[in-house]
Parts: structure tokens; C-alpha cells; sequence
């Protein structure tokens, strides 16, 4: 069940489209983060042999965090598939629900962050529904800085920390 | 004051405390043009006290940057009347002032207080008074006092009397935190739990005449403003729409609440009447509009807005809605408090340095000035006598508070025994 070319290069046409007009104010950062995940099929490549996409086992091993750039509510082409993948998943079992937690690094102020979190779910929220999702099948929430994966004052920690987690809360 | 030059003290000046929450106050900091003053310990000769006033006294003095408080152990006597007192010795030995006092037990557990303040030079008694207390409530009346000597001698209102909160996190585990709001005397002391929560809490604010405090808590699993008041401990849940709820403001008369809600798809600014329960947005804009606060006459609200690009500071006209950019300098200016007179406005700021310090702009004059200089500073809280900005740091990986004096001559650090600290929170004068 591999979806056409040409319906992937609409989704992601919407995804483009959407992740422009989001923060069309900053194009060069923009350029940047894109850049950032050139290999985009180094993840879930696997998925889609002999294995439906409405089949649990189609979305159990696909990526669950996605990572973002400083300040960035974009998500990175490098997630693209993997979302993809749980869309479809999502779209095939309409009683299936996740819960996006938006997250920041430590950097700037909480409540700032706070928002820049929630940007980021939703980033990922309209990702998942111009794949098909319904709005009712997902659920927000920003922590801000509030509740980093990692701790540690270097890029490597924060980089970890600007996350959107998806997490099923029904199957 | 004289020439001002900055040096490194590095005097720690308690050294044990054994409360865990408790923070400790190192000065790291001080002004060489701080006016020396001898606080003599004050006579009592009834059973031993808790609390030590006159030490108490000539810590905060100390701490204000302002004076310099001469060590027990270099006093030649102890005098606590005016004919005990030798002006000579004291002037020898390089103080500019004095202060003595004495104390007795006025029935059950109260005791009165005389203290007398000297200028050591002129020779003269600058002022005299009585103050009465209860023995549980000493540090209060050593506060009260030093107010008293701050104004007398700086022609500034005290704000030793006041209160800081703050929120404390603790990793108990993986996955596993406890998030704490606490409130304390303005050095740290008597500290006490006002929520405990394994979600976050974040964001304290008090209102203007000290009596409440609104705050975010996740505890539903989802973030909601609540108010609570401080003396009966009963809170109320104020606002719990679905997305963003978060960053209250009190207005100055009390009467309505700035928030961010995420509610209409956008983080925005809205203005809670918490009578009437009337509410209304304040911004509209595709950016993030988040961090109100208010200036002090009420006529303007401030908030931090990406909306040119980069967090900014910008203010909104009450009574027109126009809005203006205030903060031009560096490619990162949040979080933004004003002083009482509305003059300064302290916020989180990143210049080219790329560090994130807190800076004080002159919205008279336009003059940006950085007061800190470590890589992670932010929640600035002003000292309602405007002397003071306290405000997050880091230790190592562990969050601190810290404080700056508003010309940047002054700094010291609060590190607490355990935990991360963090979202001071000054309290307007109190009583």
C-alpha cells in the first residue's frame, strides 16, 4: 500500500506551502533548517513491504520525535516520511488518537518558549492532517522548556530538547 | 557617591544554613564606594533569642550594596545607650555610622526594641525609635528597622520587608519531577511551600497590594492560570482553554489579569476582568504575542512579539490600540519588567554576544545597558523600590537566583542547597 508519487508531491507541496507561510518573515532560516535533513529515507524505509499502513506494526517502528531548529517551527524534510506513515496509519483507524507534546530548549524565556512549543505541535498537527487525519484524532500541549529530554548547556542537548513527541494515547 | 569602580568580593556570608530549600545569599559583587557602618549588636539580658536583630540588621544593609557592615569582632565596645558611646573609637576605626540598640521583654512573648542611628563624623544622632515585636516574629522587626536606616541614610524607600517566590524543580527520577512554589523573605529566609506538583509550575506573579499570587500549573495535565490568596491559602482556577494558557499580569488596580491564550488558533494577548469575567483580546497577529505586563499608570501593556522576525519588545496603547516596537538592540529581547516610576525596562536580552543576559533600557533616552554577565540569565524581577533586579541563572547545569543592582555595580547569588531555581518573582512593598 505505497501511496502514488504524485499524491506524496502534493502532501508535501501542502507541507512546503504551509511551512512558508508559517514563518515567511525569516526565509533564510528557513533554507537553513530544510537543508538540515537531506536524508530523509535513512528512517522507515522499511515500513511499507507486505505490511498495510492502517496495521499497527506499519507505524510501531517509525520515528515519534521529531527535532527542530533554534527558535524554528518547521518541521525538518528528515521527519517527513515517518509522519507520513503515521497519517496514514491515523487516517486508516479513525478511533486511533495521539497526543503531540510540544517542547523548547532552555534558552530565552519560559513563557516565549512556551509558545514556540505549542508552534511546534501544531506544525506537526497540520502536517499530520493535510495527510488525511482528523482534527478530533489529535490532541496539543506545550511544555516549553519546562521538561527537557536532555540536560546539559551545548548543541547537543539542545538540540535534543526542541522536540515535538507523538505519543498514541489510543490505538 | 565617590569614584566607582567595581571589584570582586567574594564574601560568603552565611556559610551553613540547614534548611535544604533554603537559599543563601553570597555577595560576589560590591561597590568600593560603599559607606561603612557599624551595627553593634543590641543589649538584651533576657532568655536567649532565635534571631539575631542586629546581625540581621547589617546583613541587608550590606546586601543593599550600598554600606559596609564592619565585623562584631573589630568593635572595641559594645555600647547600647548614647553615653556608652566613644565617637572617636569609631571614627579610628573608619565608619561613617552607627547604629545601637537594646532590647526588653514588654510582657508574655513581646519584646521592644530601641534602636539609634549616629553620623560618626558630625557626632550627631540621626534618629531614634521604638518598635515592638513578639519573639517568633524577630526577623520582621530586624526588616522593619533596616528599612528605617536605608531610607534615613539613602533617602530610599526600604524594601527589606518584602518577599520573594520562586519555583524550585527537582528530577527525582526518570521522568519523574517535583515542581515547587515557594515564597521567602526577600534574602532567602523562612522559606515555605505554596504548591507542590509532579507537572510544571511556572510564571509567578503577584498582585499590587502583595495579597495574591496568579500563576501556570499543569497539574490537570494541561496549563491553567490560577490565583491564590496568600493569607487563607484558598485559589481559584482562573482561565483553562484548550492550548496556551499562560503568563499573567496583574493590572495595577488589581482588577483584571493580561494572559496568553492560544484559544483562536494563535498565542495572543488577552485582558481578564476578573469581576465581570469579561474578556478580551488585546493582539491579532500570525506571530507569538505572549509576556504582558503593564506600566504602572495602566495606560500601556507591553508584551514580547516575534512578529518583525526575532522576539521583541513592543507596547500597546490602551486607550488607542496603536502599537510600537520599544526594544531595537540585539536579535532577542523578552520577558521585560518595568520600575514603579516606569522609567527602565529590565528584560532577557541577546546581543552579538549571543549570550542571553539581562539588560536595563532607559525609555527616556533609548540607552540599552547589560547588567550581567553570564550566558543564561533570564525572569527579571524588579525590587518595587527599584534598586534591585533578581533573576534566573545557572551554576554549572543547575538553576540559581542572582541579583543585580540596576546600575550593574552590585551583584549577588542565592544558590539553594538542592533543585533548580528558577521565575523570581518580587513582591510590591508589603503592609
Amino acid at each position: 500500500m505505497r501511496s502514488t508519487n504524485v499524491t506524496k508531491a502534493l502532501a508535501l507541496a501542502a507541507v512546503m506551502a504551509f511551512a512558508a507561510g508559517c514563518s515567511s518573515k525569516s526565509a533564510k532560516t528557513d533554507s537553513d533548517s530544510m537543508g538540515a535533513g537531506a536524508d530523509a529515507s535513512a528512517y522507515g524505509a522499511g515500513q511499507g513491504a507486505g505490511v498495510g499502513a492502517g496495521s499497527w506494526e506499519a507505524v510501531a517502528n517509525l520515528r515519534t520525535v521529531f527535532y527542530f531548529d533554534f527558535d524554528r517551527a518547521v518541521v525538518r524534510q528528515e521527519g517527513f516520511s515517518d509522519l507520513e506513515g503515521h497519517a496514514r496509519y491515523l487516517a486508516a483507524n479513525p478511533s486511533a488518537a495521539v497526543r503531540l507534546e510540544g517542547h523548547a530548549d532552555e534558552r530565552g524565556t519560559r513563557e516565549y518558549n512556551m509558545a514556540l512549543g505549542e508552534r511546534r505541535a501544531k506544525a506537526v498537527e497540520r502536517l499530520l492532517v493535510v495527510n488525511g487525519v482528523q482534527a478530533r484524532q489529535i490532541e496539543t500541549i506545550s511544555y516549553g522548556e519546562e521538561r527537557p529530554a536532555v540536560t546539559g548547556n551545548h548543541e547537543g542537548a539542545w538540540s535534543q530538547n526542541r522536540r515535538v513527541e507523538l505519543k498514541y494515547v489510543s490505538r | 557617591m565617590k569614584k566607582a569602580w567595581i571589584f570582586v568580593l567574594w564574601v560568603t556570608l552565611w556559610s551553613h544554613l540547614a534548611h535544604s530549600q533554603q537559599l543563601v545569599v553570597e555577595v560576589t559583587q560590591g561597590m568600593d564606594s560603599a559607606n561603612p557602618i557599624a551595627v553593634v549588636p543590641f543589649a538584651w539580658s533576657g532568655q536567649p533569642l532565635n534571631e539575631d536583630v542586629a546581625a540581621i540588621i547589617g546583613q541587608n544593609l550590606e546586601r543593599s550594596g550600598f554600606f559596609k557592615s564592619m565585623a562584631r569582632e573589630n568593635m572595641l565596645s559594645f555600647p547600647s545607650t548614647q553615653e556608652q558611646v566613644f565617637f572617636r573609637d569609631w571614627r579610628v576605626q573608619k565608619n561613617d555610622y552607627l547604629v545601637i540598640g537594646r532590647m526588653e521583654p514588654s510582657g508574655g512573648d513581646q519584646v521592644s526594641v530601641v534602636f539609634e542611628l549616629y553620623d560618626v563624623l558630625k557626632e550627631q544622632r540621626i534618629h531614634a525609635q521604638q518598635v515592638s515585636g513578639s519573639t517568633a516574629n524577630l526577623r520582621d522587626v530586624a526588616h522593619f528597622i533596616s528599612d528605617i536606616i536605608f531610607e534615613q541614610l539613602t533617602g530610599i524607600k526600604g524594601a527589606f520587608s518584602t518577599r520573594i517566590a520562586y519555583v524550585t524543580s527537582e528530577q527525582l527520577g526518570p521522568n519523574q519531577q517535583r515542581f515547587r512554589l515557594h515564597m521567602a523573605d526577600w534574602d532567602g529566609m523562612r522559606p515555605r511551600t505554596i504548591l507542590e506538583s509532579s507537572e510544571p509550575i511556572l510564571s509567578p506573579a503577584w498582585s499590587f497590594d502583595g495579597s495574591k499570587l496568579a500563576y501556570v500549573s499543569f497539574e490537570t495535565s494541561r496549563p491553567s492560570v490560577y490565583v491564590q490568596h496568600l493569607a487563607t491559602g484558598q485559589r481559584e482556577r482562573i482561565q483553562s482553554f484548550p492550548g496556551l494558557n499562560g503568563a499573567p499580569a496583574w493590572s495595577p488596580d488589581g482588577r483584571r489579569l493580561a494572559l496568553t491564550l492560544s484559544k483562536d488558533g494563535n498565542p495572543e494577548v488577552y485582558v481578564l476582568d476578573l469581576q465581570s469575567r469579561n474578556l478580551e483580546r488585546m493582539t491579532n497577529n500570525s506571530a507569538i504575542d505572549t509576556e504582558p505586563f503593564w506600566s504602572p499608570d495602566g495606560r500601556h501593556l507591553y508584551f514580547t512579539s516575534d512578529r518583525g522576525g526575532s522576539p521583541q519588545i513592543y507596547r500597546l496603547d490602551m486607550s488607542s490600540r496603536g502599537v510600537e516596537r520599544v526594544t531595537f538592540e540585539g536579535n532577542y529581547n523578552a520577558r521585560g519588567r518595568l520600575t514603579q516610576d516606569g522609567r527602565f525596562l529590565a528584560m532577557v536580552h541577546r546581543g552579538s554576544s549571543r549570550r542571553f543576559q539581562i539588560a536595563v533600557q532607559d525609555l527616556q533616552s533609548g540607552r540599552l545597558d547589560i547588567l550581567t554577565n553570564s550566558d543564561y540569565d533570564e525572569s527579571p524581577s524588579i525590587a518595587p523600590n527599584g534598586s534591585i533586579i533578581i533573576y534566573a541563572t545557572q551554576q554549572g547545569t543547575r538553576g540559581v537566583l542572582a541579583a543585580v543592582s540596576l546600575d550593574g555595580r552590585i551583584r549577588f547569588n542565592m544558590p539553594a542547597a538542592q533543585g533548580d531555581v528558577r521565575e523570581p518573582a518580587w513582591s510590591p512593598f508589603l503592609r
